[in-house]
């Protein structure tokens, strides 16, 4: 418990690698204790730490390897393994270091070696490992084996074939029914690496193992309860009992003190519930579900963030989870901006006529504060409320125009970008304040808000009593618009002249936009756009009139919610960077496997109905490997891609691919009426989604009429517009290269 | 999973440097530095570029990083950092630049240790002690019997104990500390109160003590279930990997076989009933453009024998602030330009007590229109001996083979920092 004695800052100073050859050649004589040699290597450590190469070193580093001393062999150990592979020609001197020590009666000794030699991937040294690892996978201590797990998935991603053919994958299924739980839960971390991989083995559970590991969890570390949890994925529900029975077992971990524990618990809980009936018992799930959910804003502030974006998703899949907890999600002064603008997602989610004024005062209180990105989200929430809720419109309303009063220029901005909206939501309800709102047209400068206002104006060109002299000032600068706004002009202006056709005004006006948007503009769309009008009031204006200014179907909010499909797929993911980013992880991470729902018989037909097959960029076939067929010992595999037929759970590949596609007969049952009726009649999945918003069962409709879209997740960010954080940012192949 | 844990400081020099895994280079840090470090206008936590993301906790000026290159779990990454800076905390007591330096080679056999290809290992602080310290090992003095019991229990179902703890007196410590939110609207009605609250026990019992812990708790699955009268209701608890969830989940009992020392027992969440230890009520009125008056009351609300200490109250000025005028009958009040708030501090404020606060702020005039956000004001204080939740602890019981006496002592604690607010 000391630590105040080290004094070892002075090391971080840049050095030569001449010095430091010259002093460890010198620390040979006379070096009682290796304090002399310890301190070089210090310093070299430090070095490497700075990003200065010490490789020249490699030779002289490696003399040190014989001292009996465990610190100084730690620090040539993390030298090996910055340069180990590099210097393959001389990594084969240290091999007969490493090999006595796999051979060491310490256990502690014989886990480093087999550690530090996985971690060098250099052809030799993977060579010489398979015997001590062999060995390690069934040596007497459990925490040799537990390294030496994780080793065969090191190796796996140094040499995939030479892994298999060394029949590592099948020591390492083995290890799933180790007697230690730490030992069997780094098994299934390093056989969901090896199954994640897109040339790698297929890695599925059936139920006894899957039981088995289940026992192992409540004797794991924390980490290994999440590897454990995380695996159940593997594992398909045949029956809706098994997956009951699962989910009543794994319950029990959302009272873990870790948050990820916690988290993919939830996973495991919402990824069961697809395979449940028993609606009872998913409710009580979705209520104990809540609490932990909120008891995650009390971690750190990135915890917070990461639980959020999660919540996201889980209310919109199951909103019963935290229906009347809209409090909780109100910010603090002082939460980070991250944290404050996930909240304020959340709040809009779970707002209801029931607490819309609650939501609405805190709403305003945002738009007064610092931060341009928050206040401006705030705003447009409160637009984004009006719509959704029409008691609490009226309030939204007067809300934006105390907004407007302010005269900050991007709360104006905003304000008249969600009134437009709000506009079509109500016909004929607020047109009163369009005064107001012209009288801060100088204030708009950007793109969005100006078009917005541009609408306003054509749209309403009949009640604005100026509208010409308006359209007037607004076209001087056309040329020098971006498209955004020309094309709100063309279309506002030829709305003016068919208003007020018998104005001179608005003939030259409209003559003047569509001669600059056929003639003077490079951009197609706006040249289409501006041919079609001319041909259009040419031919008939009764018709221009009829097409121009026919009545707009009302904004609803369905839009902003996720599609089913894609939901239940990305809640595959909870906890992960795909649920941050609301992205399916194979669309943004090269390398990374998609996930789908997997079909069985007790998969909800709404579900199975909905289901998103995964887009395998497959390069090479799947190597079929028996895993896990831990119950039978005279275990051969050939890698045969002929598939025995599934029965009673036995220990049985599946073919990935085979299972994402419901079989003729489930698909026709699920596309007949009676099933699509009972999903209208609030009688779904059972989820208990006996949410009275209306919007829910037309959702529920959609989901079932609408075949999933190509891009199912291209309706939630567009809710907020395009300032959000989180998104990862895509900066090109060549770029990604770099950072490789 | 994890490919690169780095530790940097604030210039953003590279500190601490552990690849992972070979999917990366160490130049990955220089992309960090300039995405993170030395952008001035970092908004989120986690930052991807490409395949690649960054996660990063900030610690007294030091950034705590793990760089992945797949669809890694967030929560687990970040689970990862915070316990990486309470082992380093319990290593060296504090996580800053000088103790990372001092310490770096031992950092790195740590970090060897708790994460394995990226994947978090055993961290339990009090395992990790016992074979990796700051005194240097020879490797030929650890005698095998000894490491097998090391790894026995580094991989055991209770891993986060030895077994061979031995105290000439056994003492339990209980500290029940609860944390207080509240957010009051300017009219005077709560947006919302609740209490996080933890459990911190520090436990000095020697061998292998089966404790059971009782409370006068209920947790409210269902909030239309009535309980007596008596019981706090907790809407949520969390409790430590020694905790036997599965016993709870069944009987409500909470046992366990403590870490030896300190760890946090449990964490919950309470909204019902919370009792709010100070009461703040603040008038604060814009005279003109050129004055604002204040006058600010707190009143305690607790009994007589008790009292608040430390109390830091921090009350918002316009930003075009020139001077304030402050009065107070107890304690001292300042005004801070550089925060735009006057810091009143009360050492002590007695049950029972009311205390005032009036100042007086001159403004300058000023050209811009922009609205006085009215930033809320900040309470921070701590009454010892008082829950806000109510909750007490029942009973602490000691079993252990040996049948020794223990002696168990219990303290509570209610704060707030930085989470009590009061809007006007």
């Amino acid at each position: 418990m000391s630590g105040q004695g080290a004094q070892d800052a002075k090391f971080f100073q840049r050095g030569k690698i001449q010095e430091f050859r010259a002093e460890l050649q010198a620390a040979e004589s006379k070096d009682k204790k290796f304090t002399k040699r310890k301190t070089v290597l210090k310093k070299i450590v430090a070095n490497i730490t700075m990003g200065n190469d010490m490789s020249p070193l490699f030779g002289d580093v490696i003399q040190c390897l014989g001292i009996p001393s465990l610190e100084i062999k730690k620090m040539v150990y993390l030298f090996l393994v910055c340069y180990g592979r590099s210097k393959a020609d001389q990594i084969r001197a240290v091999m007969p270091n490493f090999l006595q020590d796999c051979e060491d009666r310490n256990p502690l000794i014989r886990a480093l070696a087999i550690r530090t030699m996985s971690y060098i991937p250099a052809p030799i040294v993977v060579e010489e490992l398979e015997d001590p690892l062999r060995h390690a996978l069934k040596d007497r201590d459990p925490y040799v084996r537990k390294t030496a797990a994780i080793c065969v998935a090191k190796l796996y991603n140094a040499d995939p074939r030479k892994c298999e053919r060394n029949g590592f994958v099948e020591l390492l299924r083995d290890l799933l029914l180790d007697t230690n739980a730490t030992v069997v839960a780094n098994a299934v971390a390093a056989l969901t690496e090896i199954g994640d991989r897109q040339d790698g083995v297929i890695f599925k559970l059936n139920l006894t193992v899957a039981n088995k590991l289940l026992a192992a969890v409540g004797e794991s570390s924390e980490w290994g309860q999440i590897y454990i949890l995380d695996s159940l994925l593997r594992y398909v529900p045949e029956k809706h009992e098994d997956a009951e029975l699962m989910a009543e077992r794994v319950i029990v971990q959302l009272q873990h003190a870790n948050s990820a524990v916690v988290l993919t618990t939830i996973k495991v809980l919402l990824y069961l519930m697809n395979y449940m009936e028993n609606r009872r018992l998913m409710d009580y799930i979705c209520k104990k579900m809540g609490p932990p959910l909120v008891t995650l804003l009390s971690s750190g502030p990135e915890v917070q963030y990461v639980a959020l974006r999660n919540i996201l998703l889980i209310i919109q899949r199951r909103p019963q989870v935290l229906k009347n907890d809209v409090k909780v999600f109100f910010c603090k002064y002082n939460d980070p901006i991250y944290v404050k603008l996930a909240k304020l997602e959340i709040m809009y989610r779970l707002a209801r006529e029931e607490n819309a004024r609650e939501v609405l005062a805190e709403l305003q209180e945002y738009a007064s504060e610092v931060d341009v990105d928050f206040v401006r989200k705030a705003v447009r929430s409160i637009g984004r409320l009006a719509i959704k809720v029409q008691p609490a419109a009226d309030d939204c309303i007067k809300a934006l125009l105390e907004l407007i009063e302010t005269k900050v220029t991007y709360v104006v901005q905003e304000a008249v970008i969600v009134i437009k909206d709000v506009f079509r939501r109500y016909p004929g309800r607020y047109e009163g304040i369009i005064p107001t709102l012209c009288a801060n047209l100088d204030a708009l400068d950007e793109p969005e808000s100006k078009a917005a206002m541009i609408w306003i104006v054509g749209q309403f060109a009949d009640r604005i009593e100026n509208a010409d002299e308006l359209m007037d000032d607004l076209t001087y600068t056309f040329l020098e618009e971006p498209t955004e706004v020309q094309l709100a002009l063309l279309s506002a202006s030829v709305k003016l002249f068919i208003y007020k056709s018998h104005s001179d005004t608005t003939k030259a006006l409209v003559h003047k936009v569509l001669k600059w948007a056929t003639e003077e503009v490079d951009n197609p769309d706006l040249r289409d756009r501006g041919f079609m009008y001319w041909r259009l009031l040419a031919l008939s204006p009764a018709a221009a009139s009829e097409v121009v200014l026919a009545e707009k179907p009302a904004i609803t909010t369905d839009a902003d919610r996720m599609d089913r499909g894609a939901l239940d797929q990305l809640l595959l993911h909870t906890g992960t960077l795909g649920s941050i980013y609301h992205k399916n992880p194979e669309t943004f991470i090269r390398g990374a496997t998609g996930k789908a729902l997997t079909d069985s018989p007790a998969l909800n037909p709404l579900s199975r109905q909905v289901l998103v097959p995964v887009a395998r960029t497959q390069l090479l076939p799947p190597a079929s490997i028996r895993v896990p067929g831990p119950v039978d010992p005279r275990v051969v595999n050939p890698p045969s891609p002929v598939l025995p037929p599934r029965q009673n759970g036995a220990s049985l590949p599946a073919d990935a691919g085979a299972a994402l596609v419901p079989s003729a007969s489930q698909a026709s049952t699920a596309s007949t009426s009676p099933a699509t009726q009972d999903l209208l009649g609030g009688e779904d999945d059972g989820e208990g989604e006996a949410e009275t918003e209306d919007h829910d069962h037309e959702d529920l409709a959609r989901a079932q009429a609408v075949a999933p879209a190509s891009d199912p997740y291209a309706a939630l960010d567009n809710a907020f517009g395009g300032h959000i954080a989180d998104a990862p940012q895509h900066n090109g192949d060549a770029n990604d290269d770099l950072l490789f | 999973m994890i490919s690169a844990f780095f530790i940097f400081n604030q210039k953003g020099e590279v500190l601490i440097s552990r690849l992972y895994r070979t999917d990366l280079k160490r130049s990955i840090a220089d992309v960090f530095r300039i995405q993170v470090v030395s952008n001035s206008d970092v908004r989120s936590p986690i930052i991807t570029l490409g395949s690649t993301s960054f996660f990063h906790v900030r610690i007294n000026n030091l950034y705590i990083v793990a760089v992945t290159k797949c669809n890694a779990n967030a929560a687990l990454v970040f689970e990862f950092c915070y316990r990486f800076i309470s082992i380093a905390k319990s290593y060296f007591g504090k996580v800053d630049e000088e103790a990372v330096k001092n310490n770096f080679v031992l950092i790195y056999e740590l970090v060897d240790e708790i994460c394995d290809f990226g994947y978090p290992q055993n961290s339990e602080a009090d395992t990790l002690k016992s074979y990796i310290t700051t005194e240097s090992v020879m490797s030929t003095n650890i005698a095998p019997e000894e490491s097998s019991r090391i790894t026995v229990q580094a991989t055991g179902a209770t891993s986060w104990r030895r077994g061979d703890v031995k105290y000439k007196k056994n003492e339990a410590f209980v500290d029940v500390v609860e944390n207080v939110n509240l957010s009051m609207s300017a009219k005077g009605t709560t947006l919302r109160a609740d209490v996080d609250g933890h459990i911190q026990m520090r436990a000095y019992l020697s061998g292998t003590p089966e404790c059971k812990f009782g409370l006068n708790d209920k947790l409210v699955i269902d909030k239309n279930e009535r309980g007596t009268a008596d019981a706090v209701e907790l809407d949520d608890c969390r409790f430590h990997q020694c905790v036997r969830l599965n016993e709870f989940d069944s009987t409500r009992t909470i046992s366990f076989i403590p870490p030896d020392g300190e760890f946090e027992l449990m964490r919950y969440r309470a909204t019902s009933n919370v009792k709010l230890p100070l009461k703040v009520i603040p008038s604060v009125t814009e005279i003109g453009t050129t004055q604002v008056q204040y006058v600010v009351t707190i009143k305690t609300n607790f009994s007589n024998k008790l009292s608040a200490t430390n109390v830091i109250l921090k009350i918002p000025t316009p930003l075009n602030t020139t001077s304030v005028d402050c009065k107070v009958a107890s304690g001292k009040a300042k005004y801070v330009p550089a925060e735009n708030v006057v810091i009143w501090k009360i050492p002590r404020i007695q049950g029972g007590q009311e205390v005032t606060f009036s100042a007086h702020a001159a403004l300058t005039s000023t050209t811009t229109r922009q609205v006085w956000a009215r930033p809320p004001i900040d309470v921070d204080f701590q009454v010892l001996m008082f829950t806000a939740s109510g909750l007490i602890v029942r009973f602490l019981k000691v079993f252990e083979k040996s049948n020794y006496q223990s002696i168990k002592w219990v303290r509570y604690l209610t704060k707030a920092s930085g989470s009590y607010q009061i809007r006007f």
